[in-house]
């Protein structure tokens, strides 16, 4: 049984009961189920030998490279690790640890000279110095998300660190901060390309590594790490993938991480940057809001107050709405 | 003062709507009407900063000050006799 997709338990009342045993995941059954799954798509639907898988340590891509083992056999899988100048090497350590655990053959290649070639980290630097213009060698930065959690507009702020270790905060006005995401968007975007040679080459699928909390928000890069052939975790919670991980047998170390965007050079949680609470609480709050729970009767289930609850519902459409444009394909005119 | 609502709304026909068929009344919520999505709203803020001359700080970021020409025009004036 996978909780995503059970009706939820209602009370005499109507209401929707919710509790944290909501996202309980039988999780033999659901490898089993994926397993056989991405075999059909992958085989029957899409006529590819077999799958890329782009680890870049984290949970989700961990999980999606065991499950294409389960699914294919280590011989079809094919991994790679595409660390740049800003990933964490603990990060590519896990991914490393991942691809030996699995079994599967691998590449390392490091992006960094072509995400410089290209200009990545100039655009991104040029935008930050708009704001900072003392940033320079030596320094980090990461962005950070406020006020929709608090039932403000989301905005976004931009926090360096000088050689010192000495912090600064700013907010970030659009241009900036729209060019600084651009230029950042080249990773996922660079990584993407890489993954479709190797896809190309070996004609096999790509795999893309959303869960369920990134895919219904809207937290990825279109044709980036979006652009993908099959999504064999994409109707899971991340606390259902963090369960599927452990059930899987995958190091301790990948289990038990923090998610990070590992995209930009200071260490960033996903809530820092992105969701409005840290991915436990949301979780929670995404599965309130799809099964119409009301904001008093999840409040005491996160932790938070029901007018707490209410402005994180009301942030999770925003982002929905956001999302519309990085799930649309291209549009067509009708025909006359 | 009456010019604040009528440079915000040709801001918002221009920028966001781009000549197309949608029409909002003062009240209307942009978010509800879908006007302004949530990148909107931080241009928007620039273009408030930059024509009425007036710097909105993170916590005037809220719905009440920014999401209808009603709340955009009550929250300028209030900033400008401040």
């Amino acid at each position: 049984m996978c909780a995503a997709n059970v009706q939820p338990d209602r009370g005499a009342n109507g209401r929707v009961r919710v509790s944290r045993a909501a996202l309980d995941l039988d999780c033999a059954a659901e490898v089993e189920r994926i397993s056989r799954w991405l075999v059909d798509a992958v085989a029957r639907q899409l006529h590819r030998r077999g799958a890329i898988i782009a680890l870049s340590g984290g949970i989700d891509s961990s999980v999606c490279g065991a499950l294409a083992v389960r699914a294919f056999g280590a011989d079809k899988v094919f991994g790679l690790l595409l660390p740049e100048r800003d990933s964490s090497p603990t990060s590519s350590d896990r991914g490393l640890q991942v691809a030996k655990q699995l079994g599967i053959r691998y590449e390392l290649e490091h992006i960094a000279p072509t995400l410089e070639a290209i200009g990545c980290y100039k655009w991104r630097d040029d935008a930050i110095r708009d704001v900072f213009p003392e940033y320079g060698e030596g320094w980090k930065n990461k962005i950070v998300i406020a006020g929709g959690a608090q039932g403000g507009v989301n905005f976004f702020k931009l926090v360096v660190q000088s050689p010192s270790g000495t912090m600064f905060d700013r907010r970030l006005p659009i241009r900036q901060y729209l060019q600084i995401v651009a230029a950042t968007n080249f990773k996922q975007r660079i990584r993407k390309t890489i993954e479709y040679f190797h896809a190309d080459r070996l004609n096999y699928a790509v795999i893309g590594t959303p869960n369920l909390l990134e895919y219904d928000q809207g937290f990825f890069v279109k044709n980036g790490d979006g652009a993908a052939d099959v999504k064999p975790i994409a109707h899971l919670y991340k606390t259902q993938v963090y369960a599927l991980a452990r059930h899987l047998g995958l190091p301790e170390d990948v289990c038990n991480a923090s998610p990070t965007t590992d995209t930009y050079s200071m260490p960033q949680g996903q809530d820092e940057f992105y969701f409005a609470l840290p991915y436990a609480q949301m979780d929670l709050a995404l599965w309130g809001y799809i099964n119409e729970v009301t904001p008093e009767d999840l409040a005491p289930v996160i932790d938070l107050t029901a007018a707490q609850v209410a402005h994180v519902y009301t942030d999770i459409a925003s982002k929905r709405r956001a999302a519309h444009y990085l799930h649309s394909r291209p549009l067509i005119h009708e025909r006359p | 003062m009456q010019d604040i609502k009528a440079k915000v709304r040709a801001y918002i026909a221009d920028n966001f709507i781009m000549g197309g068929d949608a029409t909002f009344a003062d009240g209307d919520s942009f978010i509800e009407q879908h006007v302004i999505d949530s990148t909107g709203f931080l241009e928007l803020v620039m273009f408030l900063e930059e024509t009425f001359g007036v710097v909105v700080s993170d916590a005037e970021m809220v719905p009440e000050n920014l999401d209808s020409l009603d709340n955009i025009d009550a929250y300028v004036r209030r900033k400008r006799a401040a």
